[in-house]
């Protein structure tokens, strides 16, 4: 680990920066940010959610952006950087499903509803599993970075329509930035306190994503010339 | 009297899209298999969902266009796998690649045959529909929300089937693929139904109805500029 | 001519094809040999176009196979130990399809002249699902000559044919070789094809190992070359 990172002094800083920023985030949601009048404590969980959310939703922008690049360019590197992305947005959106449910358990009374935010989440969370599945179902290459790149274009149809979800359709789940909806449960209004929270957890998960997709694309960079000095050494 | 270049073009590609659909159309009404067999999953899947959901009259009016349209659905999904599989046989498709075509023609003719079996299921099976469940299907707003929504469904159906076709799951995987990238459409086709037989007027039932038209114009971009690459290693 | 300069392909991260430089003369007869997996398959489906090369360019009298394939497409024609036919139509539908794909102008006449050449005239309205691997392979011929390419490149079409069907396969291959056409031929069975070839190429791990005229070369000198190539 010390080595590998050794090689790469700017990650190195960036891997521990960001550890840094999620423990002043931590600290920030605990005890800076107030607590929330009706809801209480669990509120807290919003800054996660949301920040979790929001990169859920920049790392399928990423896979778009390097899908298209890669069908344009056939450059392998757009590949790398479109899977990479996808597979970080899924854990985040993981997150971002789970830290709802248990939001929603004390708010709403219930782990799950079938509302459509959580519906169109819940696809998009499924079509980007889906995308991660054909990768695994293509071994040859340069046909695979063909495939996935279409499907990371299609797959991305779900990400407006899940931002827009609370917004064009009566919804319970709280639109806390921008109109609320009377119909929504668990609504509130943000102090000056909990906005720089808020902005300082998204920051930071930007910051985390930068991060972990280098990482990411380094890690598979790494493996590809392993492989190539294997194939090299079984040819001789 | 000469015509432009650019007429050529569009006249070859239409003729090799017409070719494709010509030859679908030949086997299957010699095969007749693809017809039949959506036939007959589609009437199960109306008799399985009689059943497991225990439907009494007023069950039915609430549930009654989500049963049609997951019939739709699961009856194109059976068509798509089968009309691409069509061209692993022999390698036929290499055999159409190696030929002077547009290659996007593939995808418009595909997406022709396929669309047009689906809608010939849809009209068999929604008669029966009429009789079992007794609502009124037969309006003309409804039947374009059908179409729209078919539309949609089996061109990215055809897209993906294409992609499924590549992998070495086959047709395991389409479904995986295909519904959740399909939900927007379903979900805007299944609202505007049902705003259509509780007897809303167009302006009631614009946000679903607009929702499902974007997502074709999206779908039909996206089919268009990516079938290209898709196809061709 | 075909032209192929510096073409690599690699599958992932496996060298199929390595730097490639190959020229092939019209009206020739070249047949490339090699042992299973050394590249023969690959490098004629990059040829037909099938493929695209991850480096190096393919030109076919002079035409970029890559950028203008839909010029080069009407100059091949591909058999394969595949047929590319429909088991489900008759010989003359199969036929009727890929004309329109060519868009061929006289489409009858040309159908009944190629399904003549084959000699399966009698047996155009019948499935070919009911035909033997014999037939079908003669009608693949037909389908490959539709368009009057002056270019023909064969994949392995012995697979799976008995001695007749062989025999009549060669007898074709000469006749389109007669009238001046050129052809490509991959195969790993080198005494069928030896009397027709005018030229041999020998694909070992992805590299051309020789490329020199048959001349009057017995069959049993080339296949000791061959062996000692291939065990290097």
């Amino acid at each position: 680990m010390t080595n590998y990172l050794k090689q790469n002094n700017k990650l190195a800083y960036m891997t521990i920066c960001s550890f840094l920023l999620i423990l002043i985030s931590v600290y920030m949601i605990l005890i800076y940010a107030p607590q929330e009048i009706i809801m209480g404590d669990v509120q807290r969980i919003f800054y996660y959610h949301v920040a979790s959310g929001w990169i859920g939703a920049l790392a399928f922008f990423i896979t778009l952006i390097a899908s298209v690049l890669f069908l344009i360019t056939k450059h392998e590197k757009y590949d790398l950087v479109a899977m990479s992305s996808a597979e970080i947005g899924v854990v985040f959106i993981s997150m971002n499903i789970i830290s709802g449910s248990i939001w929603a358990r004390p708010v709403w009374n219930t782990w799950w509803t079938w509302d459509p935010r959580l519906t169109t989440a819940t696809i998009m969370w499924l079509l980007y599993i889906a995308y991660l599945f054909l990768h695994t179902g293509l071994e040859n290459h340069h046909r695979r970075a063909h495939i996935t790149s279409v499907y990371g274009i299609v797959a991305f149809v779900s990400v407006p329509l899940t931002f827009a979800a609370i917004r064009i359709w009566r919804t319970i789940h709280p639109v806390v930035i921008g109109s609320s909806d009377p119909n929504a449960e668990g609504q509130f209004d943000m102090t000056p306190e909990m906005t720089t929270t808020l902005l300082f957890t998204v920051a930071t998960f930007t910051v985390l994503y930068c991060t972990l997709i280098w990482h990411r694309i380094r890690i598979q960079q790494m493996q590809i010339s392993l492989s190539k000095i294997y194939s090299h050494e079984i040819g001789n | 009297m000469m015509k432009s270049p650019q007429d050529n073009t569009t006249t070859k590609f239409w003729q090799s899209s017409l070719a494709i659909i010509w030859k679908d159309w030949k086997i299957e009404l010699r095969k007749k298999s693809l017809l039949s067999s959506m036939l007959i999953f589609s009437l199960m899947i109306v008799l399985i969902f009689t059943f497991a959901l225990d439907l009494d009259k007023s069950a039915r009016e609430n549930v009654a266009i989500g049963i049609l349209w997951v019939t739709f659905v699961f009856a194109a999904t059976l068509g798509l796998n089968q009309t691409i599989a069509l061209e692993n046989e022999n390698s036929t498709l290499d055999g159409i690649l190696l030929s002077p075509i547009d290659q996007t023609s593939i995808l418009v003719g595909k997406f022709i045959s396929t669309f047009i079996f689906v809608t010939i299921i849809e009209a068999f099976v929604m008669p029966i529909y009429y009789i079992l469940f007794e609502i009124p299907l037969f309006s003309p707003k409804l039947i374009v929300v059908i179409l729209l929504g078919t539309f949609g469904y089996t061109l990215v159906g055809t897209l993906l089937a294409t992609i499924a076709m590549r992998t070495q799951y086959r047709e395991i995987i389409l479904p995986i693929l295909l519904f959740p990238v399909a939900t927007p459409i379903i979900i805007s086709a299944v609202q505007c139904s049902n705003k259509i037989l509780s007897g809303a007027s167009w302006n009631q039932m614009s946000g679903p109805f607009n929702l499902l038209i974007v997502y074709d114009i999206i779908f039909v971009g996206i089919a268009i500029m990516t079938f290209d690459h898709l196809i061709k290693e | 001519m075909i032209n192929l300069q510096n073409v690599s392909k690699s599958f992932g991260l496996t060298f199929v094809l390595n730097d490639i430089n190959l020229k092939i003369s019209t009206g020739q007869f070249t047949t490339i040999i090699g042992p299973n997996g050394s590249g023969k398959t690959t490098l004629l489906r990059i040829i037909s176009g099938l493929l695209t090369p991850n480096t190096g360019t393919v030109t076919i009298n002079g035409i970029n196979t890559a950028t203008h394939a839909y010029d080069t497409r009407h100059l091949i024609g591909v058999i394969s130990h595949q047929s590319f036919l429909y088991e489900n139509l008759t010989a003359f539908e199969n036929l009727l399809f890929y004309a329109r794909l060519y868009g061929i102008n006289d489409i009858n006449s040309r159908i009944k002249f190629v399904l003549d050449t084959v000699n399966l005239s009698k047996h155009q309205n019948i499935l070919i699902s009911t035909f033997s691997h014999g037939m079908k392979q003669k009608l693949s011929i037909a389908r490959s000559i539709l368009h009057n390419p002056p270019i023909i490149l064969c994949d392995e079409p012995y697979t799976g044919l008995d001695q007749n069907s062989s025999d009549n396969l060669t007898r074709l291959l000469q006749s389109i070789t007669y009238s001046g056409n050129t052809v490509v031929m991959v195969t790993h069975n080198l005494n069928k094809v030896i009397k027709l070839s005018d030229q041999l190429i020998v694909l070992h791990k992805g590299k051309i190992e020789t490329n020199e005229p048959i001349a009057d070369k017995t069959l049993e000198t080339l296949i000791k070359e061959y062996d000692e190539i291939t065990t290097r």
